[in-house]
């Protein structure tokens, strides 16, 4: 009667970047923006070592927090069993597999501990009561240790995902769904915690002084709306590409743009009420972090982000023809994802120049570097499997998908 | 639009009542009425049909249009009010902010743009459905009563301009269906 329970089956050739494509190059272009970027990276880091390490966390924190992004969004599918998001599952799955490049990645902040977390110079807590309370924690070995769990359990739960999401592709064994079924729960429960305290030591301890409770609700916000921005951006290209397109349809569109609009609504909420609390409350050491946000450039960048990150696309994504169309969908993808930049970037940033604004080659050259790195390693990947989980048992389910 | 015009049809007949058995007889039939060019007429079902919107032709709802405006009138109106009372109004140094403290009436403003979209959706809802309604010709038939059931059906109402009494039910008893019935007003 319906499509929904006819059997829709991939044709062979469906599922994967055949031999001549364009998109083969891609493993190419970004190793060489990655050995460009490292290369500018190093000329004009020399003189300028801190502007450096901070353009350089910015980038690296963007890329990391997609491939958590991408973490969180193939959990949830897994813990709410979800049909409709199957076909883009892999997408996901080739972005955290990036994770323990990530780890690579993070070396060169290491490097800069001192120029980065005033915290970690020494003697910097002698004559400061409130760094000397905090030190059992903001401390470099302390410190180091946890950004060794954190790539640990996150590398872990990857691999697990992706080893078991490709394994199934050759067994076909549907038990591999049921057991990472029921390690999502506990998993989504380690990775919440991990982000969350991983954002308090590299975002947050930037500014050592300051407390906030919700940073690490603020921090998964962010990184799930940019991956599901990624999402839609990657799902768009490749349909263009003639990858995919008949397989990801209007309708997987639809649900990308529904989530995309969802979670920028939430981190919005969450924005909001971190900075709402903060302001009614008035208390010095909760306030430090929106001041230096609320004066001179920072503060045209504030309110750029409370419109481009969310009065803008709010109005924009509400529709239903915008998230079906590649085009519109797109738009509001790369939009966000841009946004999402923005919004680290402003959470980082004025640490270094709390003067305003003061763009950087340095910003330009980490992304490519960073960013290089990302593509290449995903791309690579993509080259080596299919682009969807090929034997799911839910696959027929995900390619039938209608919207009611 | 659906407001103003009469709920039911005038005259001595409300319509055709055909009975389907499955739901799958039920869809391929929609598609043809669809297809015959008529537009009064309407699809009964136990539970939802996956699709059934596409095959009776159905074009998408005006209510989304109605909550947005409903919410933004909430939005607007929760704000309005906040900025005449606390600047205008009633001025009051509240914890030291000032008069126009934007932030603090954030979560008011949100609240009553979700009250009014939810208001709008409700109410539009039921507007557009013409409810409530207290008497509809359909009840009077008994084989309507397995609505709720096991039965399938759909109604072609009298004022449709391709409504004939005899040629209208002949189409719908060539489309499979188990019974059909001509209604009084």
């Amino acid at each position: 009667m319906t499509a929904e329970h006819d059997l829709v089956a991939l044709r062979p050739e469906q599922p994967t970047i055949p031999p001549e494509h364009p998109w083969n190059r891609l493993p190419v272009i970004g190793a060489v923006c990655a050995v460009l970027g490292i290369v500018v990276c190093a000329i004009l880091g020399m003189g300028n070592p801190k502007q450096f390490f901070f353009s350089w966390l910015v980038s690296f924190l963007f890329f990391l927090s997609l491939a958590l992004g991408a973490l969180f969004f193939v959990l949830i599918q897994y813990a709410s069993q979800g049909g409709w998001g199957i076909v883009l599952r892999r997408i996901g799955e080739i972005t955290f597999a990036t994770v323990p490049m990530m780890a690579a990645l993070f070396i060169p902040v290491l490097f800069g501990l001192h120029d980065l977390f005033s915290w970690s110079v020494p003697g910097a807590a002698e004559h400061d009561a409130l760094l000397q309370w905090k030190a059992p924690f903001l401390n470099i070995p302390f410190f180091l240790i946890r950004a060794a769990l954190y790539f640990g359990i996150w590398s872990f739960i990857a691999l697990l995902y992706y080893r078991g999401s490709r394994g199934q592709d050759v067994t076909g064994d549907p038990r591999v769904s049921a057991r990472l079924r029921r390690f999502a729960g506990p998993g989504i429960i380690v990775l919440a915690l991990t982000s969350t305290f991983a954002s308090v030591d590299w975002i947050m301890s930037l500014t050592p002084h300051w407390y906030s409770t919700m940073f690490g609700v603020y921090f998964f916000a962010g990184s799930f709306v940019g991956f599901i921005a990624l999402l839609s951006v990657v799902a768009v290209a490749m349909r263009q590409a003639g990858l995919l397109d008949t397989v990801i349809s209007a309708e997987h569109l639809q649900d990308i743009g529904k989530f995309l609009f969802a979670f920028m609504v939430f981190w919005t909420y969450i924005a909001f009420s971190q900075f709402f609390l903060i302001w009614y409350g008035n208390l010095p050491e909760e306030t430090i972090w929106y001041r230096a946000r609320m004066e001179g450039s920072w503060l045209t960048v504030s309110i750029f982000l409370m419109a481009g990150h969310f009065a803008v696309p709010f109005f924009y994504l509400m529709g239903r023809a915008v998230k079906r169309r590649n085009s519109t969908l797109a738009v509001g993808g790369a939009w966000l994802l841009a946004m999402h930049f923005v919004d680290l970037y402003w959470q980082v940033m004025p640490t270094l120049h709390p003067e305003g604004l003061r763009l950087s080659a340095l910003d330009v050259a980490a992304f490519v570097a960073v960013g290089g790195c990302f593509v290449a390693a995903a791309s690579w990947l993509m080259r080596r499997q299919a682009l969807v989980p090929l034997r799911d048992p839910r696959l027929a389910e995900s390619l039938a998908f209608e919207n009611v | 639009m659906p407001l103003l015009r009469p709920q039911l049809p005038t005259g001595p007949h409300y319509g055709i009542l055909a009975e389907f058995a499955t739901p799958t007889d039920l869809y391929h039939a929609c598609e043809r009425v669809r297809d015959a060019g008529f537009t009064r007429w309407d699809a009964h079902t136990p539970f939802p049909v996956h699709g059934l919107d596409k095959a009776m032709g159905l074009r998408r709802s005006p209510l989304p249009w109605i909550v947005l405006v409903m919410g933004l009138t909430g939005a607007a109106g929760g704000f309005g009010l906040q900025w005449w009372v606390h600047a205008d109004a009633y001025p009051l140094v509240i914890s030291g902010k000032p008069y126009f403290a934007w932030p603090a009436m954030i979560p008011i403003t949100f609240e009553l743009g979700v009250l009014f979209a939810a208001f709008g959706a409700v109410f539009g809802m039921l507007g557009l459905n013409r409810l409530p309604m207290h008497y509809h010709p359909l009840f009077k038939s008994k084989v309507f009563e397995r609505v709720t059931d096991d039965a399938f059906f759909i109604s072609i109402e009298s004022w449709d301009p391709r409504f004939d009494p005899s040629a209208t039910g002949k189409l719908l008893e060539s489309l499979g269906a188990r019974s059909v019935e001509l209604l009084e007003s």
